[in-house]
């Protein structure tokens, strides 16, 4: 099938562009730590053993472990699972709302344009953490709101974009000529246009991944975000940061592993924004 | 020519923001199963004329009436039905197939829209594939892997598929080699007789023109300035612009060894039209009334209409004919 061939085109020039096969090689790990957690993580991540808290890294703790005697490494890989599925579930909401509003915008004029996008300036003007700050401290926090909140500060980049995206392409040739050719509305924004606009905006997906994975870290890390037991980094560099006079291995391990992990996702999403728009990367 | 119109347009007026005036009281009658041309420069009002025919472009006034109805009637009254009584070639023929998908299913979306029989309309397709001499492999192709002309043969399908009364062609051998024009427009006019169809060709080229159809409407800054017979209007042009037109035509203007009428200046602008005949500020033979009276479209002893003070006056030079 086309698509099939096209997305592996789309695949082989990122993992051709400079830092693109090793973002992606890394991506996938991190995606496969996420999804196997239970199986690799050699220890329950919740175990105490006060007895050898602040161990160095030895042959039974990889990391050494932290203030209570839990295993870093377990710690740090159940928290990849907690990462990926706010990441996730953050931009898929993101991106499914702020297509449908900014498709909206487009399409309405008066009122309802204006409102959308006055919401949209409105979420912008704030710094996303300071938004899901706000929010949380109002809200209270759990999983789910804290998706909710992060992905809301998030819809106006994926609004804007569609919004754009709809406008330019309505006008092309091809839109006038299924108009003439009798198809609904509804068939060429879905079968027509939506297709031609989904490019940009899976590409500033990528791009938006880390900086989620951040945002929930700064979140945690500031206590306002996941609590314990779910092992959050930004809660584990919290509980390293909190030790430090004590041991400064918990924080090095979680800010390596946070540091990874948003770079894996830029040079990925670099690489994949070279890949979708060659006329990107134009540069000697 | 039947007695009923199959395209009629009473002081058609389409006006773009406050001032650009695209289209000016523009009157025409073309009886269904003509085949009329319409030359003129950009900006003449020609694809505007076209896209207000398929509905792509409202009326800021005036009446548009295809095969005896209102176009905004019958938009609301059908929309679907209205698409399937007339089709439009669209300029730039690759870019009007919508680039993520297969020609093939480009072509399947008229069985989809219109409810067509699956089984006899991928019978025609096959059927029209061989005469307009594509491969059937095309079909599992995307639009940017064929070609300017095949792209162009596409759309033929693609509009004829719904068994159109009325066809509006706007360029549709622009930037295509001269020997696969030839093949588009034998094509073409093959299909306008089969189908008796009402066929209305816009070109900037004059040869596209004078092959192809039997009536011609020169049109100049919204206006049609004359309106002939083909023959007529290519042997004796009576407006100035006709025949100014047609004087810089080399491989025309050979036919009867005369020089070329050079026109000075740009066509105006149509948010800044001059006053009294719009052709005044560049025709070679204008009076002062010309600058004060708009002229009218007035019948001509050869059948034609003609809107001019002083229609057949410009001479073109080394033929000595007036």
């Amino acid at each position: 099938m086309h698509a099939a061939a096209a997305l592996a085109a789309t695949l082989g020039r990122v993992v051709r562009h400079p830092g693109g096969a090793f973002g992606a090689g890394l991506v996938l790990l991190i995606l496969l730590t996420a999804i196997l957690a239970p199986g690799i993580a050699p220890h329950d991540p919740n175990r105490l053993d006060v007895v050898s808290a602040f161990a160095p890294p030895s042959g039974g703790h990889w990391l050494g472990t932290d203030q209570l005697g839990r295993d870093l490494l377990s710690r740090h890989i159940f928290g990849t699972r907690i990462a990926m599925a706010v990441a996730l579930s953050v931009i898929a909401i993101a991106l499914a709302a702020g297509m449908l509003l900014g498709v909206l915008s487009a399409y309405t004029s008066g009122p309802v344009e204006r409102a959308i996008l006055v919401a949209f300036d409105s979420i912008s003007s704030f710094p996303s953490v300071i938004l899901a700050m706000a929010a949380v401290a109002v809200l209270g926090s759990s999983m789910p709101m804290l998706i909710v909140v992060i992905a809301t500060s998030l819809i106006p980049h994926y609004g804007r974009v569609a919004r754009a995206q709809v406008l330019s392409a309505r006008n092309e040739p091809y839109v006038e000529a299924e108009q003439v050719l009798g198809a609904s509305g509804v068939r060429i924004l879905l079968a027509h246009i939506v297709p031609n606009i989904i490019a940009p905006l899976i590409v500033i997906a990528s791009l938006d991944i880390p900086v989620v994975i951040a945002i929930e870290a700064s979140l945690s890390f500031l206590g306002l975000g996941l609590r314990p037991p779910l092992t959050s980094w930004g809660g584990l560099l919290q509980d390293g940061y909190q030790n430090l006079a004590r041991s400064a291995l918990p924080v090095m391990v979680s800010s390596g592993v946070l540091a990874v992990a948003t770079l894996a996702f830029t040079m990925f999403g670099e690489a994949l924004r070279h890949a979708i728009d060659p006329r990107s990367g134009r540069r000697a | 020519m039947t007695a009923s119109p199959g395209i009629r347009l009473g002081a058609l007026s389409v006006t773009f923001g406050r001032a650009i005036r695209a289209l000016d009281r523009v009157t025409l009658e073309v009886g269904e199963g003509e085949t009329v041309g319409i030359v003129g420069e950009s900006g003449s009002g020609k694809s505007t004329l076209c896209r207000t025919l398929v509905g792509l472009t409202r009326p800021t006034a005036g009446e548009v009436e295809v095969l005896g109805e209102p176009v905004t009637v019958a938009l609301r009254r059908d929309p679907r039905g209205y698409r399937r009584r007339i089709q439009m070639l669209m300029q730039d023929a690759v870019a009007t197939l919508s680039p993520r998908m297969t020609i093939g299913r480009l072509l399947a979306e008229a069985v989809a829209i219109h409810g067509l029989d699956r089984d006899e309309t991928e019978e025609r397709i096959r059927s029209f594939l061989g005469r307009l001499r594509l491969p059937p492999s095309i079909l599992g192709r995307y639009p940017h892997e064929i070609s300017g002309g095949q792209a162009r043969r596409i759309g033929v399908i693609r509009a004829l598929l719904l068994r159109p009364r009325v066809l509006v062609a706007d360029e549709p051998t622009a930037g295509l080699d001269v020997s696969v024009q030839g093949e588009l427009l034998n094509l073409l006019m093959e299909f306008q007789r089969e189908l008796d169809l009402t066929f209305m060709i816009v070109s900037h080229n004059l040869h596209v023109i004078k092959r192809v159809t039997r009536r011609t409407l020169v049109m100049y800054l919204g206006q049609i300035v004359e309106d002939a017979p083909t023959r007529d209007l290519f042997a004796r042009p009576a407006h100035p612009y006709a025949t100014a037109l047609i004087s810089t035509n080399p491989l025309l203007a050979a036919e009867d060894g005369g020089g070329a009428i050079i026109l000075r200046g740009e066509i105006p602008s149509n948010a800044a039209l001059p006053p009294g005949c719009r052709f005044h500020t560049r025709c070679p033979v204008a009076r002062p009334v010309c600058a004060e009276t708009m002229p009218e479209l007035e019948p001509t002893a050869a059948g034609g209409q003609v809107r001019c003070h002083f229609p057949g006056t410009l001479a073109r030079p080394g033929t000595g004919a007036a």
